[in-house]
């Protein structure tokens, strides 16, 4: 139990925040404005941190806490910025039934991150998915644009140290 | 009023036009059994546990939500509604943490009693995949135990409705839905005000208070130590509830005994610590009033309340008077006058207080609550734990004789009795301050204008010439609405006395539970409220600055109301913080 924000420290700017709360005035007077305003928001800065749900709370006069419920609630909003290379690991049956849990929990431990969550220097976010069409590859995972199939746990810290630069 | 007539059951009733299934039921003499339902702050269907048959329908309906229509035919109680009420249970229970033996809810948990109603049984044939969930100690006053969570979502309702808080909510979805603080942040850490509303609302063992129990028995137990309790107003109008007595009965004098013979070297009163706290507040009030200070002057007896002001209207803490709560005051004089008349050392008594709140758990350890060098009180427990020390030790609540409390901090006027319902502490300033501004005797002690269970009270009384316009409030969410005003500009009241729970004291968080269906269908703080002011009246000394006690306290020890002595003592300062950190 304690709060837990991103890791990535928050780099907002003022034209961001400037931008921010003219959404928010744009909507003060509707009723049940807080999904537009966090769509929003997620164009402005790329995800929702607590620096920016503050700001939509204060302004709004909703709790911290609806706010958070609701960023919770939609897949489609995200808590954390996106990091420079997207690992992306299929948890679909068929790589599941390969092993790609392992794979999963092997990159967390080398990277030092849990699933929707991004590397402090900005480098590398990790998601799961579902099925990307390449069964036969089974278990795999795309770095980006970059696919890499019939993985097993010792491939990847190798495959990690491609994406240095 | 349009009336609407149904069948419930084959039994005709008539109802008022946009009544729901489950009022209807209850005016034909059918109580349908309902979960996550809290009239006016929780309407979400959500549990089904209260599902109805209705004919022509296609699927059970939720009967508290559901609203009647002319000629609907209703069932409460066909094979179908009570097989999906059990799986219902069965489906709750699969990710609950079932221990009930040890759960201190175990005997008044809502869950446990519908279990028991529909034989429903804590086997594990129906176990599904479970949730486990870190336990948040976190808060000075409560702990939140998820995994006996239900999602009902009372607590939530309660904290952002009623309260105007909303510290703790639904997070993620689906199966992972779980109530929690934003980013997972601890409720000590969040800007919760630690009311203890939520534990009140809470159907199983989710949300309870931290219990000191054990600490306060090893205490009672420690030869070398003086024991000394006070009990707050609102414990004596809740307290026999514990014990099977109806709602509204007056417990003082088999509490005053229960206490004695859980072993108490002094039974003594915070209704004292309540007329000292007039002494002081009253005076207070007058000087910022002929010296031009800063008004309207606030009342900060209520630590939830004090809390909130500090959290979310910090420019408003000048606001506050200076004065100490009765509790804090009473432990503050019983470790140096008190401790001074006896010869004792103050750090060989333990004070505890019994408190019909949960924010005073929290109030205890603020800075500069320490007269004497050491905590002014050192355990403040419920009125729910204090029912549990006495059945665990044994006594038969029941049939204890009606004692009276020890002198002299045991004595007490109708001023202090009232401090525990809205608009009490208002009307016992009144007494004192009136008769002080003008010189002369009240009349008559009634301010009735204060009195009663509304949200938001108002009144202008003419004292000494001038118009001194009051306002209580109760309720934090009426709180704000009244700060707002001030504010604004809108109001400019003088005086304003604020409790953090709705009704004052006597709903506090620590006070008994009472399950949802007794919530929805009885005014329980009019009730409890009504102990108090029948008590009030039948006083011979109904005036705090009438107080013999008081007046000697003052005589030997602090000189005037005020003085400089008084301010080390009895006074304490407030602390501006921010709403997320």
């Amino acid at each position: 139990m304690g709060k837990k924000t991103s890791t990535i420290p928050f780099n907002g700017t003022p034209e961001q925040e400037a931008k921010l709360r003219e959404i928010i005035s744009a909507h003060k007077a509707d009723k049940g404005a807080l999904m537009p305003v966090l769509q929003q928001a997620q164009e402005v800065y790329g995800y929702l941190p607590i620096e920016v749900q503050e700001i939509i709370a204060k302004e709004m006069d909703i709790p911290l806490e609806k706010i958070y419920g609701v960023v919770t609630f939609y897949s489609q909003f995200s808590l954390n910025p996106k990091g420079k290379y997207t690992i992306s690991v299929c948890l679909g049956t068929a790589c599941y039934v390969k092993g790609s849990g392992d794979i999963f929990n092997k990159i967390s431990e080398v990277l030092g991150i849990k699933g929707g969550e991004t590397t402090p220097d900005g480098k590398f976010s990790l998601v799961d998915c579902r099925c990307i069409g390449a069964c036969g590859l089974a278990p795999v995972m795309t770095v980006n644009d970059d696919v890499y199939g019939r993985l097993t746990v010792d491939e990847i810290a190798g495959i990690l140290e491609k994406y240095q630069d | 009023m349009e009336m609407v007539n149904i069948k419930i059951n084959g039994i005709p009733v008539s109802a008022p036009k946009g009544s729901t299934i489950l009022e209807a039921a209850r005016i034909a003499g059918t109580e349908i059994p309902t979960l996550c339902f809290l009239k006016d702050i929780n309407e979400i269907g959500a549990c089904r546990i209260c599902v109805v048959e209705v004919k022509g329908a296609k699927s059970l309906v939720a009967s508290c939500v559901y609203p009647i229509n002319e000629g609907m035919e209703v069932f409460t109680n066909t094979p179908k509604v009570i097989e999906s009420r059990k799986q219902t249970l069965q489906l709750i229970l699969s990710n609950h943490d079932r221990k009930c033996l040890s759960c201190v809810r175990s005997g008044n948990c809502e869950l446990q009693a519908l279990c028991k109603y529909y034989g429903v049984d804590d086997e594990g044939y129906y176990d599904g995949v479970r949730d486990r969930y870190e336990i948040d100690y976190s808060a000075a006053h409560m702990i939140r135990d998820n995994n006996k969570c239900i999602l009902c979502r009372r607590c939530s309702a309660v904290c952002e409705k009623v309260q105007g808080i909303g510290v703790i909510g639904a997070n993620e979805r689906g199966f992972r839905t779980n109530i929690s603080s934003p980013f997972e942040m601890g409720l000590g850490e969040t800007s919760c005000v630690s009311c203890g509303q939520c534990i009140a609302v809470c159907p199983t063992g989710a949300i309870t208070e931290k219990d000191n129990t054990a600490e306060v028995f090893k205490a009672l137990a420690d030869d070398t130590k003086t024991v000394i309790v006070q009990t707050a107003p609102a414990v004596r109008a809740a307290l026999a509830e514990e014990f099977g007595n109806p709602i509204g009965t007056n417990a003082e004098g088999k509490m005053a005994a229960a206490l004695r013979r859980l072993g108490f070297d002094k039974v003594f009163d915070t209704d004292f610590g309540a007329d000292l706290t007039i002494m002081e507040e009253a005076h207070e009030f007058v000087e910022r009033v002929k010296n031009g200070g800063k008004l309207p002057m606030i009342t900060s007896c209520s630590p939830g309340w004090v809390k909130y002001c500090e959290h979310y209207f910090p420019d408003m803490t000048e606001n506050l008077s200076s004065c100490k709560s009765p509790m804090q005051m009473f432990g503050a004089t019983v470790k140096t006058y008190y401790a001074e008349k006896m010869g004792l050392d103050p750090k060989d008594i333990v004070v505890v207080a019994v408190m019909p709140c949960t924010a005073k758990k929290f109030e205890i350890g603020r800075d500069d609550m320490s007269a004497a060098g050491v905590a002014d009180v050192d355990f403040a427990i419920t009125t729910r734990e204090l029912a549990r020390m006495i059945n665990r030790a044994g006594i038969q609540f029941n049939s204890l004789p009606e004692e009276k409390f020890d002198d002299p901090l045991g004595i007490s006027t109708g001023a202090g009795v009232i401090f525990g319902a809205t608009g009490g502490v208002m009307e016992a300033a009144l007494r004192t301050a009136v008769e002080t501004l003008t010189g002369e005797e009240l009349p008559a002690l009634d301010f009735v204008d204060v009195r009663g269970t509304q949200g938001i009270k108002e009144a202008t009384y003419n004292v000494a010439g001038m118009d001194i316009k009051v306002a209580v409030a109760s309720g934090l969410s009426n709180a704000r609405e009244l700060l707002k005003k001030v504010k604004n500009g809108e109001a400019d009241y003088h005086f304003i006395e604020i409790m953090g729970c709705p009704g004052g004291c006597v709903n506090g968080g620590g006070q008994p539970q009472q399950p949802g269906y007794v919530r929805n269908t009885t005014d329980i703080k009019a009730l409890r409220a009504k102990v108090l002011y029948d008590i009030d009246a039948s006083m011979p000394v109904r005036k705090s600055h009438e107080n013999e006690a008081i007046k000697q306290l003052y005589s030997e020890y602090f000189g005037e109301p005020g003085s400089e002595k008084a301010h080390h003592v009895l006074h304490t300062t407030y602390v501006k913080r921010g709403l997320y950190d």
